[in-house]
């Protein structure tokens, strides 16, 4: 019992240097910068409080839930040795994950409003709401067929360079004919997607990929899921954008 | 904060309601394709449930306590009595501004610094690495990434360059870097970017976009007020990949000194 409380004392401790950063950030500029007492002093300690105690317990279950089930899933499939079968996962899992994320929905809406004063869509509820869930559509899709593309990568040993920077030069190319108010959003697009439970499980389901497949290395092989997820919607939704003008 | 159980609830709802699609499609394929019970099931289902509630906890602390200071902070420093610009027609000069950059550049470290799966990510490639990779020589040099895109994005917003050149040009130095960099590191360089943009920055950082092109005259919220996520993904492939090369160059260094010192 003792061991566990100091393991629990340990990891509050490292939550709170992982968050005295942010706290000392605000405070000096509230503080120094803009000289304004803390508007409701006691919620914000109490908030803190949440925070750290919320963050200790995130990673205490990361390391004995997330991970292990990202593990245990790799090494299933693994066995199972069907790639059309883990590749389906793979695209069930980026699009599940990605179609219910709540940054994308308000991205969404807002790159829906971009649209309707560019004149791309007529200005009503109903073009918008259309818009706002084709393009969370074309993202969810985007981020599914990256995890297809991630896995397939892992599976053949591709080498990751050629993949992104062939990326990077679709962007560029797409960036000169896609719509000028587009771009912005397309490129915000790509952050969004990733949330905090999809990335510790995927990276786990990647490392553990490349960990059970002979002639794998877990570093160069295991990560990078990532960062096609974070790259397709870019292309998929300046594609859109130049669909829809 | 009074009415606390309630929000607690609330956030925890909300919050399973994120992950149910991601718990769906594990039970299916668990069942109906693995047909495996994977080994240690109920330390798993325990680890799954400890997540969920802790991170319900840090949206709701977030929410109460770093959110609305935050986000009043970046109104309050990029309003215009606040930047001091007397005669809002003549245009600004990029110069008054300095204060905002400073505070985005110091509020991406710090987001970034508190970023959950910036964590997750940093101890899978420190286990993954056999130790080579060090958790916090990764996180800092991604937050300094997002420091860095940050305080640039503003600068963009206020000066009103296309956004595309900036992101494009970033892209060219990740590909220089890529081709210096050891084949190890360039994966998770690239992951680094991903990862950043989650739950912590986004808002902030988001907010911070929305204001800055507000008050800027001659911005719209609309088509100016995006871009800030898309530095904060890019800045921090380049830092990581930056930060491999400087440590195997030192470590180079460092060897071909030592027969010579001997």
């Amino acid at each position: 019992m003792t061991r566990f409380l100091v393991a629990m004392l340990k990891m509050t401790l490292s939550s709170l240097r992982d968050l005295a950063p942010i706290i000392l950030v605000i405070a000096f500029f509230q503080i120094v910068v803009l000289r304004q007492p803390f508007p409701d002093l006691l919620s914000v300690l109490i908030g803190l409080l949440c925070v750290i105690a919320g963050l200790t317990l995130f990673i205490q279950g990361l390391e004995s839930g997330l991970f292990p089930l990202g593990e245990a899933l790799a090494q299933g499939f693994a066995q199972k040795g069907s790639a059309a079968i883990l590749l389906a996962f793979g695209f069930c899992l980026g699009f599940g994950t990605t179609i219910a994320e709540p940054a994308l929905i308000a991205v969404a809406a807002e790159a829906a409003d971009v649209a309707a004063q560019a004149g791309a869509i007529a200005d009503e509820d109903r073009a918008r709401t259309t818009y706002a869930l084709e393009l969370r559509m074309v993202v969810a899709v985007s981020v599914g067929a990256a995890i297809v593309l991630g896995i397939l990568r892992i599976l053949k040993g591709w080498p990751i360079h050629r993949l992104i920077i062939g990326g990077y030069l679709l962007v560029t190319a797409l960036t000169v004919f896609a719509p000028a108010e587009i771009v912005g959003i397309a490129y915000d697009s790509g952050g969004v997607t990733t949330s905090t439970i999809t990335v510790p499980l995927v990276t786990a389901l990647g490392v553990g990929l490349a960990t059970s497949i002979r002639g794998r290395n877990p570093m160069v092989d295991g990560f990078g899921l990532i960062a096609f997820a974070s790259l397709t919607p870019m292309v998929c939704v300046l594609a859109y954008g130049m669909v829809t003008s | 904060m009074t009415d606390f159980p309630r929000a607690f609830a609330d956030a925890l709802i909300s919050t399973a309601l994120d992950v149910a699609p991601i718990v769906v499609i594990l039970l299916l394929f668990q069942i109906v394709i693995l047909r495996k019970k994977p080994p240690n099931l109920r330390k798993i289902a325990a680890g799954s449930v400890l997540v969920l509630v802790g991170l319900a906890l840090f949206l709701i602390g977030l929410e109460n306590a770093l959110f609305p200071v935050g986000k009043t902070m970046a109104r309050q420093l990029t309003a215009p009595d606040y930047i001091g610009v007397d005669n809002l027609a003549a245009g600004v000069d990029w110069l008054d501004y300095l204060p905002v950059y400073a505070f985005a550049a110091a509020i991406g470290f710090a987001t970034t610094i508190a970023e959950p799966s910036l964590v997750a990510v940093a101890i899978k490639a420190r286990d993954a690495s056999g130790g080579a990779v060090h958790a916090w020589g990764l996180r800092i040099a991604v937050a300094v990434g997002v420091a860095v895109g940050v305080a640039l994005g503003c600068f963009r917003i206020v000066t009103g360059t296309p956004l595309p050149w900036y992101i494009i040009a970033a892209y060219f130095v990740v590909i220089l870097l890529t081709f210096r960099s050891s084949k190890t590191i360039v994966p998770l360089a690239y992951d680094s970017g991903g990862v950043t943009t989650s739950t912590v920055t986004v808002p902030v950082v988001a907010a911070l976009g929305l204001g800055l092109a507000a008050s800027v005259p001659g911005r719209s919220p609309l088509i100016d007020g995006f871009g800030l996520i898309a530095f904060a993904s890019v800045f921090p492939i380049m830092t990581v990949l930056g930060y491999s090369i400087a440590a195997s160059w030192l470590s180079r260094r460092r060897k071909s000194k030592l027969p010579k010192e001997a």
